[in-house]
């Protein structure tokens, strides 16, 4: 079952559609890190609402997305994880540790719109600071 | 009870099939959703680990009952390399593959029943069960 990615402004969109074999994630995180390579997006949303279950292969796989998207150059959010899912994975004692969530779409947006400003403002020469 | 639901894992596709019938007969034995997503990625879990240390196997799932507790049963059945040293296998962080080694210590932690069976060369047998909270 191939993801959708969908490009909107200077973000990538990859929408789960319904429960992934471990080779769809695969397939899924190849596909997303080329694309942010190849059109130099700044941010990524994965949208995780139909996801059945989130297990040790999904969450390897949406943190190994985040990392090698940031190292492009792309901040990472995931959207949608269902209350049943965060339930399992609390009993897990699985955090998506340096993974950033949200609840929806929009919040995702802005999440990232927030962010890909503060690069822009970080990025500006500054002046040097009398701080150590 | 009686039941039983003989699936067979030789493939990734397998692994989505086992943990959907698990979590459609928990929603049968009253599970809550939430709980049928627990019950659902521990079978990910171990049916995971059969396709990739025993490359095939089989998940058996049924109801069982125990007074008036209800319950999902799952054995995984493997003939595979067997596990050498169970007790490390279940800790976690431990991996022969440079996983996370989360696998079984969290599909432990999902269920309230859990026991690994296992035999050098000969394979590995899991058994879980989860009951149902009495209300
Ligand atoms: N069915 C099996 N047959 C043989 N060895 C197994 C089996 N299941 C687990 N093991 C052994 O137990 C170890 C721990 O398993 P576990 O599922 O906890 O972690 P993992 O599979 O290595 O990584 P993860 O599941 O976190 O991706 C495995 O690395 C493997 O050596
Ligand atoms: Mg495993």
């Amino acid at each position: 079952m191939e993801v959708p990615i969908l490009r909107q402004g200077q973000y990538l969109i990859a929408s789960i559609q319904s429960a992934l074999t471990d080779a769809d994630l695969s397939h899924l995180r190849e596909a997303l890190i080329a694309q942010v390579g190849r059109s130099r997006c700044r941010g990524v949303i994965v949208d995780v609402t139909a996801l059945d279950v989130m297990d040790s292969f999904a969450v390897r796989t949406l943190r190994d997305i985040t990392h090698m998207a940031r190292l492009r150059g792309a901040e990472t959010v995931i959207v949608g994880i269902q209350p049943d899912v965060a339930f399992a994975m609390v009993q897990l004692g699985w955090t998506l540790k340096g993974v950033a969530t949200v609840l929806d779409l929009e919040e995702g947006l802005a999440f990232l719109d927030g962010r890909t400003k503060e690069r822009v403002v970080e990025s500006k020469p500054k002046k040097p600071s009398s701080r150590g | 009870m009686g039941e039983e639901l003989r699936l067979p894992i030789a493939a990734d596709v397998d692994v989505v099939e086992a943990r959907q019938q698990g979590r459609a007969l928990a929603a049968v034995a009253g599970f809550s959703s939430g709980e049928q997503t627990v019950i659902a990625a521990a079978i990910s879990e171990i049916a995971r680990n059969i396709l990739m240390y025993a490359k095939k196997g089989e998940i058996i799932l049924s109801l069982v009952q125990n007074g008036d507790r209800q319950g999902v049963s799952v054995v995984a059945i493997d003939q595979g390399p067997g596990i050498p040293d169970i007790e490390r296998a279940m800790q976690y962080g431990y991996s022969t593959s440079h996983g996370v080694g989360a696998g079984l210590p969290g599909a432990k932690r999902l269920m309230d029943e859990f026991e690994v069976d296992s035999v050098v060369g000969r394979g590995t047998t899991i058994t879980m069960a989860k009951w149902r909270r009495a209300i």
